[in-house]
């Protein structure tokens, strides 16, 4: 019964520093005594809906972003049984696009995506960069999300798709400052990074109870000390509002 | 200030006291690496004769009016560092007998424009430069090889290495239109910037013959560089102790000028192996009986390379992470996790946190295994380095790990203390 965290091409998709997202899973897993095994999908690998219980994909530079795409496209019926199955996923910037239909860069040009999540993404003119607070409404509890942004895609959701939250300070999806990333059903998109999970604690916990669920494990986590992780995030949203674009 | 005072007492008198270096001046100008080029260049000299040196503070006329008439009475040459804009006027009063122009770099992007004015400042200087004074030119900045037109005494130094060519031109890159027509260069090999070998499609201008060439040349992270020297004079095998490859174009500069005074290559690449590691990079500084041991740490290439040097002594220590997020250091800290930490510190006594992002210092700490009795956090770095010190036994060491701002602030509150000397002042 080891619980399995799956990212997926992580030699391509690891720009922000997206395998502290792992090793956040991995060890909070680890620390409450449950099973755990980090299972990277490699290029020329064929994704298993059956060895994943979480799912990342993170993002890379523009050019391996394009390499990638083709892959992964190519893995989408097993990663839907997988999302059909209660498997998780958690897509962080060029991640994030992938989920979508298409990505149109600045010369125009037309990479397609996994269209796992219906939205789609057109590169802007500028390149939104700074610390961001999000308003993230979560199963009916309110959290606040906090890390960095850095991209210059503009993302836009299609009209059933809900956003992961609301931007405090930020760019957000599309640069109005308005809604920030995806949620839909166990998959969560998002711009944010910084990494992730580690000053979000509460969202890499959700993550792995979705994962525990999949693999038949109990679903209620043991609480863990996470002083520093709260620190670190009021600091960072300190930081963030102080500095409100 | 005494030059103050000099000039408008003498105006003309500063030619006079420059007259009384009987060995001559090496004046030397750069955007980017005067100060590093002329430490290396007085390092280089220092060991036969004794060199009258000014600093990045003292650049201006004034400053070096000061220099010259402050100097110790026995030196026999100078090597001055001159501000780019300042250049023009210095050079008439100093006549130097060595002149090194390195590159020209846009400073800052609301600054531009200003880059093309100090190259045409530049170019007339050269027009009415007198024939005796060699000119050491950094050949791989277009702009500076152009300086060199028909004139004979000329030594050129550059890079000639496709192993460290970017491959892609770098977006920072600020000249690299043809000098002579205008044309865009095509670049066989781009190492910084707008820095590497080029020509223009036309046939108007390309890099010129390099008489002082680094090839071979392997980064060593932040332990240094290795490559090969070839000059007029032999080749050579340099092992720099400062990383990076605008530290291989400041050695070359000082090699080059070295030779312009008779100074062989191979001397003068052996007394920069000894060159004195420059601010934050492997620096030790006494704190009474203890010692600290600062390392500059900006991006995870160069933060594992110098969590791999201290490796084998960080076993008990007490160790200092300190990290901002200012511009200079970065806005986004996300970098930290992909610094090879796990179990790289546990060996460690105790871990102290500091700076803007003390505490995402203590996350990643955390999630690489060190466990919360081993580590504080402190929010500033002068009470972190106290605390570090004050749980340091006599004879023993404390590791200093900080990004840019965060070390610039340290080195200030030691060298208030008369640990180490400012930065920039510092003599090889």
């Amino acid at each position: 019964m080891t619980l399995r965290i799956v990212p997926l091409y992580p030699e391509l998709l690891s720009i922000y520093a997206d395998r502290g997202n792992v090793r956040v899973l991995e060890q909070r897993a680890r620390w409450r005594g449950l099973p755990v095994e980090v299972v990277p999908l490699a290029l020329g690998d064929s994704f298993d809906p059956r060895s994943a219980d979480v799912v990342l994909i993170g993002g890379g530079q523009d050019r391996d972003q394009a390499l990638v795409a083709e892959a992964l496209i190519a893995q989408v019926p097993a990663l839907r049984s997988a999302i059909a199955d209660g498997v998780p996923v958690l897509a962080v910037c060029g991640g994030y696009q992938l989920l979508g239909h298409r990505y149109v860069d600045q010369s125009g040009r037309d990479t397609p995506g996994t269209g796992l999540v219906d939205l789609e993404t057109q590169a802007g003119a500028t390149r939104l960069v700074g610390n961001v607070v999000v308003d993230v409404d979560l199963a009916g509890t309110r959290h606040e999300l906090v890390g960095f942004e850095n991209h210059a895609g503009r993302t836009i959701l299609g009209p059933g798709v809900a956003p992961l939250g609301e931007v405090i300070v930020g760019g957000g999806n599309d640069g109005t400052g308005t809604s920030e990333g995806c949620l839909e059903g166990r998959i969560v998109g998002t711009y944010v990074h910084g990494p992730l999970l580690p000053k979000n604690v509460w969202l890499a916990d959700q993550l792995l109870a979705w994962a525990c669920e999949h693999r038949g494990l109990p679903t209620t986590l043991a609480p863990l000390d996470d002083q520093l992780e709260d620190v670190a995030a009021a600091a960072a949203s300190v930081i963030a509002r102080s500095e409100r674009r | 200030m005494p030059g103050h005072v000099f000039l408008r007492l003498a105006p003309a008198g500063l030619s006079k006291l420059a007259a009384e270096l009987t060995d001559g001046i090496v004046a030397v100008s750069a955007t980017n690496g005067k100060t590093t080029t002329s430490a290396m260049l007085s390092a280089i000299i220092g060991r036969d004769q004794v060199v009258c040196r000014n600093g990045a503070g003292a650049n201006l006329m004034t400053g070096i009016a000061t220099t010259l008439v402050t100097r110790p009475g026995n030196a026999t040459i100078g090597v001055l560092e001159v501000d780019e804009a300042a250049l023009p006027g210095v050079t008439k009063q100093l006549a130097p007998s060595v002149l090194l122009l390195g590159n020209l770099f846009r400073d800052q992007l609301d600054r531009h424009g200003e880059l093309e004015m100090v190259a045409d400042r530049w170019r007339e200087l050269v027009a009415t430069l007198a024939p005796s004074t060699t000119l050491v030119l950094g050949a791989d900045d277009p702009v500076i090889d152009g300086l060199a037109g028909n004139r004979e005494n000329v030594v050129r130094f550059g890079i000639d290495d496709p192993g460290v060519s970017l491959g892609v031109q770098d977006a920072a890159a600020d000249s690299t239109f043809c000098v002579r027509c205008g044309t865009a260069y095509v670049y066989d090999e781009m190492y910084l910037g707008h820095l590497g070998s080029y020509r223009c499609p036309q046939g108007d201008h390309q890099r010129g013959k390099l008489d002082i060439a680094a090839r071979h040349v392997h980064s060593d992270g932040i332990r240094g560089t290795t490559f090969r020297v070839d000059a007029p004079d032999g080749s050579t095998e340099v092992s720099l102790p400062l990383p990076g490859l605008y530290n291989v174009e400041n050695a070359l500069g000082a090699i080059a000028a070295a030779y312009a005074l008779g100074i062989p290559t191979a001397v003068a690449a052996d007394r920069l192996e000894q060159f004195n590691a420059a601010f934050g990079r492997f620096e030790r500084i006494a704190v009474g009986d203890r010692e600290a041991v600062l390392l500059l740490f900006k991006n995870p290439t160069g933060a594992n390379e110098a969590l791999r040097a201290i490796n084998n002594d960080v076993a008990n220590t007490q160790v200092v992470l300190a990290l901002n997020d200012r511009i200079a250091d970065g806005r986004d800290i996300s970098w930290i996790w992909d610094i090879d930490l796990e179990d790289a510190l546990t060996p460690a006594a105790h871990i102290t946190c500091t700076g803007t992002r003390a505490a995402e210092l203590a996350v990643r700490l955390r999630y690489s295994g060190v466990p919360a009795e081993q580590m504080t956090t402190v929010a500033a770095p002068e009470a972190a380095f106290d605390a570090a010190v004050a749980a340091t036994a006599p004879g023993g060491r404390i590791f200093v790990l900080a990004t840019y701002t965060a070390m610039l602030d340290l080195h200030g509150v030691l060298a208030d203390r008369g640990l180490t000397q400012p930065f920039w002042q510092e003599q090889a």
